[in-house]
């Protein structure tokens, strides 16, 4: 077994060392890798599934959008294929996306010369991935709550996938909520930081499936971030005691410190970079997982060009590497729900004390 | 940088969603697991107190079954002991009766002997008397012609023996 790891690992190192050796051989193709790891980031209009040969397979999803001329909601696929000189690709009532610019890949409103962002509230990609999500969410903690409210007390503890959903459940509640809210009173915060934890867990994970209906990015957005952030601001702001208040304005610090008010200052920025760290951290973190993982699929096409033994070489270690990414991913999405939950009730927990 | 700023749509959206999902959830999705799960807790430390109170009252029963048990035995010997005294009283008590019996009748039958004693001899006196008269007769009828003068004399005779014999014995 032993000897099996040390060959592995040597032929592994071997094909790293493959490139450079044929790295001459072949100019490279000019696939952009940057564009499509953004493209696979960021929202898009319509949810590009795959290519197969030359036809892309693509799910058309509605635009919903207030320009100046009103409401108009259509489909994706009106919008034109191909963006025209100005890059714009052109759809009806003066709207077009652009792909160029200070609005590229955003639904425009074209005013003679002018871009005007019309009011958009489309479903988008991430939106749509969003609902999925959220059915999935639904039913995975409802269908388990309804064998609980069908059963009583003394019957035998349920098995299977309601099993898995009540360890869960209990794990979150004892010892991510109670521990960080507090023993008493943590019932009310239970439901929004429950709700938040199986949020961000079914959409990451949603996230780590690559084709439909996974394969959205959207606890990588910074919007489904800002959105979580605020709400736990909200949540914080308003279950703060008087004693949380006036730690913040009237600190116990020596005198001098209060006859310059750092303290306050400092405390009163806190209150908003608590949650601007959660969302930036939730973000980032799931953004970078996407990036990466996608970053080393495409090291196979960058190098399909070149030479055959690059290719091998070069595939074998994107495929070891993206193949740990993605175990790696599998931990993430579970750490990072949990970390955004324990944050959030421990924010929750310290403007709760008395 | 577009990164960085978030889509009004896509925030628009996630609101109403996320709204809903924690209404929905917060009503019939967590709270009926997690109080399934506390109601369980309670019943099962309930079940575990009852199986201890239980467990206890066994021991209870089996000491109290023992101590029965003990007590049967203490009375058991207890009756033995006192059957034994009875039984040995009651073998003395015939023992003695018999002997007392035994004596008696021992008494009675030397009583009875000495009676049918003295009446035998009395009859043997009377029968020696008779005879010795008939004997007498029949001797003395050769030589003496007198009846009188006769028994007057075996009487006499007689009457010495017998003063004899009382005053021998």
């Amino acid at each position: 077994m032993k000897l099996v790891k040390h060959i592995v690992c040597l032929l592994v190192l071997m094909m790293a060392w493959l490139p450079t050796v044929g790295a001459e051989a072949n100019e490279s193709q000019s696939i952009n890798a940057s564009e499509i790891v953004l493209e696979h980031i960021k929202d898009t209009y319509d949810w590009h599934v795959t290519e197969i040969g030359d036809r892309s397979i693509v799910i058309n999803l509605p635009v919903i959008v207030k320009s100046s001329t009103g409401w108009h909601v259509f489909s994706t696929a009106e919008f034109a294929h191909e963006p025209d000189a100005k890059g714009y690709r052109m759809g009806p009532a003066q709207l077009a996306i652009a792909t160029r610019g200070e609005h590229a890949g955003k639904v425009v409103e074209l005013q003679g010369e002018k871009e005007v962002l019309p009011f958009d509230i489309s479903i988008t990609k991430t939106v749509a991935v969003m609902f999925i999500n959220v059915v999935i969410l639904l039913l995975c903690i409802l269908l388990p709550a309804r064998w609980y409210r069908r059963h009583k007390a003394s019957d035998a503890a349920p098995g299977g996938f309601t099993g898995l959903v009540e360890m869960l459940v209990m794990y979150v509640e004892d010892n991510i909520i109670k521990p960080g809210v507090g023993e008493e009173g943590y019932e009310k915060y239970s439901p929004y930081l429950m709700t938040c934890f199986f949020f961000i867990l079914v959409c990451n994970i949603m996230g780590v499936i690559p084709f439909p209906p996974g394969s959205g990015n959207v606890t990588g957005n910074i919007a489904i971030t800002f959105f979580l952030a605020v709400c736990t601001f909200i949540v914080t702001q308003v279950s703060g005691t008087k004693h949380y208040w006036k730690d913040i304005f009237w600190p116990e610090v020596p005198l001098a410190l209060k006859a310059f008010p750092i303290i306050p200052v400092i405390e009163f920025v806190g209150i908003f970079t608590k949650p601007f760290a959660l969302m930036i951290r939730l973000f980032a973190n799931m953004m970078a997982g996407h990036a990466i993982a996608v970053s080393l699929i495409c090291i196979i096409f960058i190098v399909a060009a070149k030479a055959m033994a690059v290719m091998i070489g070069m595939s074998v270690l994107g495929i070891v590497m993206a193949v740990f990414m993605m175990l790696l991913e599998c931990m993430v999405c579970f750490i990072q729900a949990m970390v955004f939950t324990m944050l959030s009730s421990i924010f929750i927990g310290l403007a709760r004390e008395k | 940088m577009d990164l960085l700023m978030p889509s009004t749509g896509l925030l628009f959206w996630m609101t109403i969603v996320f709204l809903i999902a924690l209404c929905i959830l917060g009503k019939w999705g967590f709270p009926s697991i997690s109080k399934m799960v506390k109601e369980r807790k309670a019943f099962i430390d309930d079940s575990l107190r009852k199986a201890h109170e239980a467990n206890e009252k066994l021991a209870n029963i089996q000491k109290e079954g023992e101590s029965i048990l003990q007590e049967a035995r203490e009375k058991q010997a207890a009756i033995m002991k006192e059957a034994t005294e009875t039984r040995e009283a009651i073998v003395a008590k015939a023992q003695e009766k018999a002997k007392d019996e035994g004596a008696r009748l021992i008494n009675d039958a030397k009583a009875e002997i000495v009676t049918e004693k003295q009446q035998a001899i009395r009859e043997i006196r009377a029968q020696v008397a008779e005879l010795s008269v008939k004997i007498a007769e029949r001797i003395v009828r050769e030589k003496l012609s007198g009846d009188g003068k006769q028994m007057e004399l075996i009487d006499k005779l007689l009457d010495e023996v017998t003063v004899d014999d009382k005053t021998s014995k």
